[in-house]
């Protein structure tokens, strides 16, 4: 049977929308931290999908999901640091109980 | 046909790994399920021929992010707690179930433009030129470059003791 460029954005979206859940219902920072992750991949299936399908002899969406890549790195680098840094100062790492901005 | 069977493999796996991360009550299992999805990814990049970025992933997500996670984990001590859902589970459900339901709509319903060329391969040199090359990406390359300088200072600036 053929896989074509649905199957494979199907599969992006199923597991954006399980990383989605997971970042909106949990409560622990790092399991929402996980979650960021699972999404920001899910986009990278789609984006290598889309340089497959659409333009195979360009490669602009692999480009993009190299892109993808550097900022996910960054991102989780300064999110482990916050997520260090909150739960020296208050031995909790829950985000439900972290609301100092809250209005 | 091979590349249908390994498609299917790979995509139960990936699911499989992204409801153990939503799932599983152990933060230290539900890193462990990561992995697995990234490991599964990486496999779904071979099946679209992007050896490279596969390459990729496997240093940089498995390699090095899941490190990072695991090393967080150890050092904040949650993980006899687990990971509870807040009071928000059902309405996160159906949120992520009714955007699922739209993307998947949009995406089947659109009329995409498959090119029918044979995928360039190996992508390594291709990729090289397209980001340093004439005409390529070499202004948001070295804006990623300092943007990864700022986040390493961020989290050294973050993580130090006072």
């Amino acid at each position: 049977m053929y896989i074509g460029l649905q199957h494979y954005l199907i599969l992006s979206a199923l597991l954006f929308s399980i990383g989605l859940y997971g970042a909106l219902a949990k409560k622990n920072a790092i399991v929402i931290l996980i979650c960021i992750e699972l999404m920001l991949n899910a986009v990278n299936v789609a984006m290598v999908g889309f340089s497959r399908f659409v333009v195979p002899a360009q490669l602009t969406g692999q480009v993009f999901a190299l892109f993808i890549m550097v900022v996910a790195a960054a991102e989780v680098a300064v999110g482990v640091a916050i997520i260090m840094s909150l739960y020296r100062h208050r031995e909790t790492i829950d985000a439900t109980k972290v609301d100092l901005l809250k209005w | 046909m091979g590349l249908a069977i390994a498609f299917w493999i790979l995509a139960i796996v990936a699911i499989a790994g992204a409801l153990g991360v939503v799932l599983l009550k152990n933060v230290f299992r539900a890193a462990l399920s990561l992995i697995l999805c990234l490991l599964a990814v990486a496999g779904l990049f071979i099946t679209l021929s992007a050896d490279f970025l596969a390459a990729v992933q496997i240093l940089i997500y498995v390699g090095a992010i899941s490190v990072l996670i695991i090393l967080a984990i150890m050092l904040t001590r949650e993980v006899t707690q687990g990971s509870p859902s807040g009071r928000f589970r059902i309405p996160a459900f159906i949120v992520a179930v009714l955007f699922f339901a739209v993307v998947a709509y949009a995406m089947v319903n659109t009329n995409w433009q498959i090119a029918t060329a044979p995928p360039l391969e190996p992508t390594t040199a291709a990729l090289a030129g397209k980001l340093f090359g004439e005409k390529g990406f070499i202004l948001p390359l070295e804006i990623a470059s300092v943007l990864l300088l700022a986040a390493i200072l961020g989290a050294i600036v973050l993580v130090r003791e006072k």
